[in-house]
């Protein structure tokens, strides 16, 4: 199935800023974020069509899934 | 003339009062600076330090503001710079909670860092820095760690709290203490190039939200560090939301996230909303 993937901030580093792939059916937001090398622990928001999920969401055909890195500094 | 507010009113009345003259009737009367101040706004006059914020905040809305308590929460890189705007912004009363002494590592952002700060305690240096710069403003420094069990102590008496802090686990608490006393808390966090903000408002759980997969630890913080201008740029938006929150003008960022990305230049506004619908 088609997933679009966009990345924010420091995922983008080595990685891409949008791009669209191909994912076996049933896979799921952890699977796409593990198939990018993203750190579990650096995981923060994470949406699908611009509604927040948690990992373990089951994405479909024509999802967007958009990534971001855990802030916490201040 | 013989009264503080006929001083007022023979000094400046409706117009700018100049700092000589605040100092001056201070000084006459036996009063703070601070009850100069609020005699002043009272009668319409502004203290002349006020007068570039005119046109954004009128002189009702600066007595507004100057009777306004606010607490920070993390005297470090954000926390510096709200104290800082929130004390020029003419907020009367500031509550500053941070148990940490400046450190070498806190010089490159940290507003109150100084090489003659080090090994002091930040809430100090807070005290310090705003009685030189606004000393109408009431700073009260509390060198303490916020926790769930001193919270609601600690935020007692403050209309609105700012979250300052680096660690994950205690902003949480501060977001649970906040929807206890039901008073709004203006959020942000930074790393590296990027940070957010948000306000969350009574009975919302949005920290809960934007930290729902948080399980322990830092943020990515912990490896990218924090130049000098993220921490600036972030305490700047959450001031501005304190400002409109406390004024109850503009739009704050209610159920949504500004999303900073300083080296891509981008700013994105998301929603926080779960697939529910519904927070």
């Amino acid at each position: 199935m088609n997933i679009t993937v966009k990345l924010f901030a420091s995922f983008r580093t080595g990685r891409f800023d949008i791009e669209s792939g191909d994912y076996p059916a049933g896979a799921t937001v952890a699977d796409v974020a593990d198939s990018l090398k993203l750190p579990r622990t650096e995981l923060g928001i994470m949406m699908v069509n611009n509604r927040h999920v948690k990992l373990d969401r089951p994405l479909e055909e024509g999802d967007t899934l958009a990534l971001f890195p855990l802030l916490g500094g201040g | 003339m013989d009264t503080l507010p006929g001083f007022v009113r023979d000094y400046a009345d409706g117009q700018l009062l100049p700092w000589i003259r605040q100092v001056e009737a201070a000084e006459r009367f036996g009063a703070t600076l601070a009850q100069v101040e609020e005699v002043a706004l009272e009668r319409g006059s502004l203290p002349a330090r006020y007068q570039r914020n005119r046109s954004a905040i009128p002189v009702d809305d600066q007595l507004t503001l100057f009777r306004s308590c606010v607490a920070v929460i993390g005297c470090g890189g954000l926390g510096g710079y709200v104290v800082e705007e929130l004390a020029r912004l003419g907020v009367g009363r500031i509550v500053v909670i941070d148990p940490d002494i400046f450190e070498e590592h806190n010089l490159n952002r940290q507003l109150f860092s100084s090489t003659a700060n080090l090994g002091r305690a930040k809430v100090e240096a807070a005290f310090e820095r705003i009685g030189a710069v606004n000393p109408a403003v009431t700073l009260l420094p509390l060198q303490t760690a916020f926790s769930p069990e001193n919270g609601a102590d600690l935020l007692a008496g403050c209309q609105i709290a700012v979250d300052a802090l680096d660690s994950i686990q205690v902003r949480l608490e501060l977001g649970a203490v906040c929807n206890q006393l039901k008073i709004p808390l203006v959020h942000g966090a930074i790393a590296g190039w990027f940070g957010h903000v948000t306000t969350q408002f009574p009975g919302d759980n949005t920290l809960e939200i934007i930290y729902r997969s948080w399980e322990a630890g830092k943020g990515i913080e912990q490896s990218l560090g924090n130049p000098s201008f993220t921490p600036a740029v972030v305490a700047s938006l959450e001031v501005a939301e304190v400002c409109k929150l406390l004024l109850g003008r503009g739009t704050p960022l209610r159920r949504r996230q500004m999303i900073i990305d300083l080296f891509s230049m981008e700013v994105n506004v998301i929603d926080l909303l779960d697939e529910t619908g519904g927070e």
